[in-house]
């Protein structure tokens, strides 16, 4: 039933989806439809790419991006882990917080944004908080079912053959309500990478990506822009596949708890 | 499954319904009083004068200015011109998404053509877009639609293309077995069987695009709408007008999971014994 022509009938396939794509983009560039400014070739955007690797400026950019996100992102683990964990092992903890983290996760980050300009200023601190806000819902959520949904028996189990509170959350939940966990993080980096973006362009600064989109809209920098499209998709990317998925093999795969997902 | 986690947080512990308004006046308490604390301690804040009063209104200065600028009409305006906004590239994203997942997943051919294209757009935060379809398509309502549709059809294909991949393969036999022709087996096996994972890829696309509409709506510069509401507002240091928007933003958010998705879920697939309800 598998063929083993099958996989890299695939890969060609993709191959030729993307330079087709590419081709219809390029010809449309070319050909003078639209103003070239607005429009860039491919060969311009990847010279304006090299151009600010080279330079160093788009390196800031993203260092800037990533310093934000990964505050905002560090402080929503910090807030998100611990308070699913009490929210889903104390009734009263449950009952005090939950209807607030039902009320406040319908509201978008972004409609913050202006309020929060007005009481930071524009600048790291108001982009670290949105991403905070954006990240610690996900998590919040995401352990708390985690951490109810561990099996019972495992419980009564672990209490049976005698292991104390400590021993039971370490070695019992919280590797128990690990896949959920990791689910959840996962689900607030993608909110995270996308409130940052739109964070900068917003509450614009000197540096970061968003902002450098944000920017060279003005001077209709199309090739810029592009680039630092490139560097968002690619460094989302490197992320999503990369760092979590590293995280998630090394954790609940290899326990075995979950199946390897294909693709 | 870890998806439908998100967002149906409802409350544990039904009261048992013996005395059914007692029971119910308890819940309506219980859920009350975090608000009730939270709403105390800001008034406390508001009040002490820690923060100019212009930037931290008192909560009744809010709720004033909520209940002038809905009788004035305003406030209704701009939540109108918003909903219609999320609804048209709401739309979009619903007829494309679920076309092309399914065209993922049931033609090999289409999958592989179309795999690397949607996973290479799909990193990128929709926002990040924005300044391109501003440039592309100008300020306005063309280019909000088009990028709210655009960003939330990928949370639509890929569950729809999981789902469709997903469906037993043995009611997929068994029905074919059983004489049905490919109409049928698409509309009585395929798309049932798909219909959970879609469902959860809308919702999933509906929450993504609500969330990005607001912020479309502050950079496309649009003279109506929510996001442009609160962002006029900070112009003119009207942070009660700002909260009063927030609000009404917070009140639909919480309306299109609640009364949207979750009736849509009990008709079909909770009907159908699909998943529990």
């Amino acid at each position: 039933m598998i063929d083993t022509g099958a996989p890299i009938r695939s890969l060609r396939r993709g191959a030729v989806a993307l330079l087709a794509a590419a081709a219809v983009y390029e010809a449309v560039a070319r050909s003078g439809m639209f103003p070239a400014a607005l429009f860039p070739t491919i060969p311009t955007i990847l010279a304006t790419l090299v151009d600010m690797l080279a330079d160093g400026s788009m390196l800031l950019h993203a260092a800037y991006t990533l310093y934000r996100v990964l505050v905002g992102f560090g402080g929503a683990v910090l807030i998100g882990v611990p308070l699913g964990v009490l929210m889903a092992r104390f009734a009263p903890v449950e009952r005090f917080f939950m209807p607030l983290v039902t009320a406040l996760m319908p509201i978008p980050s972004f409609s913050l944004v202006p309020l929060f300009m007005l009481w930071f200023g524009i600048g790291d601190v108001t982009t670290i908080l949105i991403v905070l806000y954006a990240a610690t819902f996900p998590i919040t959520i995401n352990t708390w079912s985690g951490v109810r949904a561990v099996n019972p028996l495992w419980l009564r189990a672990a209490g049976a053959m005698g292991a104390d509170e400590t021993a039971l959350f370490r070695k019992v939940i919280i590797p128990g309500a690990f896949p959920f966990i990791i689910t959840g993080v996962r689900q607030a980096f993608l909110r995270a990478w996308i409130a940052v973006v739109g964070a900068e362009m917003i509450a614009a600064s000197d540096w970061g990506l968003g902002w450098v989109i944000f920017d060279s809209k003005e001077f209709l920098n199309t090739d810029v822009m592009m680039a630092a499209l490139v560097v968002i998709g690619l460094l989302g990317y490197v992320f999503e596949r990369l760092v979590f998925g590293a995280v998630e093999r090394a954790t609940v795969l290899r326990w075995g708890m979950v199946r390897q997902a294909k693709g | 499954m870890t998806f439908a986690a998100q967002g149906t947080a409802t409350l544990s512990g039904d009261v048992p319904a013996s005395p059914a308004a007692d029971g119910r006046l308890r819940v309506v308490a219980r859920n009350a009083f975090p608000f009730l604390v939270v709403g105390g301690i800001w008034e406390i804040l508001a009040h002490a004068g820690v923060f100019p009063a212009l930037l931290f209104p008192t909560l009744e200065r809010v709720a004033v200015t909520f209940v002038k600028l809905t009788v004035s009409g305003i406030l209704p305006l701009h939540a109108l011109e918003t909903l219609a906004r999320l609804l048209s590239g709401f739309a979009l994203a619903a007829v494309f998404g679920v076309a092309i997942g399914l065209l993922m997943g049931r033609s090999r051919r289409m999958e592989d053509y179309l795999l690397p294209l949607v996973s290479a757009l799909a990193p990128i935060p929709g926002l990040a877009y924005t300044p391109l379809f501003l440039l592309w398509f100008g300020p306005g309502n063309v280019t909000s639609v088009l990028l709210v549709g655009f960003v939330s059809s990928f949370a639509v294909i890929y569950n729809t293309w999981t789902g469709v991949k997903a469906v037993k393969e043995i009611w997929l036999r068994a029905a074919q077995s059983m004489g049905a022709d490919d109409r049928r087996l698409f509309r009585k096996v395929i798309l049932p069987g798909a219909l959970p994972y879609i469902l959860s890829g809308l919702r999933l696309g509906l929450a993504q695009a609500w969330r990005i509409l607001v912020a479309v709506e502050m950079l496309a510069a649009v003279h109506w709408g929510l996001g442009w509401l609160i962002f006029g507002a900070r112009e003119f240091l009207n942070t009660d007008a700002m909260l009063a928007g927030i609000a009404v933003i917070a009140i639909i958010g919480l309306a299109l999971e609640r009364l949207v998705f979750k009736r849509l879920e009990d008709y079909t697939v909770v009907r159908w014994g699909m998943v529990a309800a």
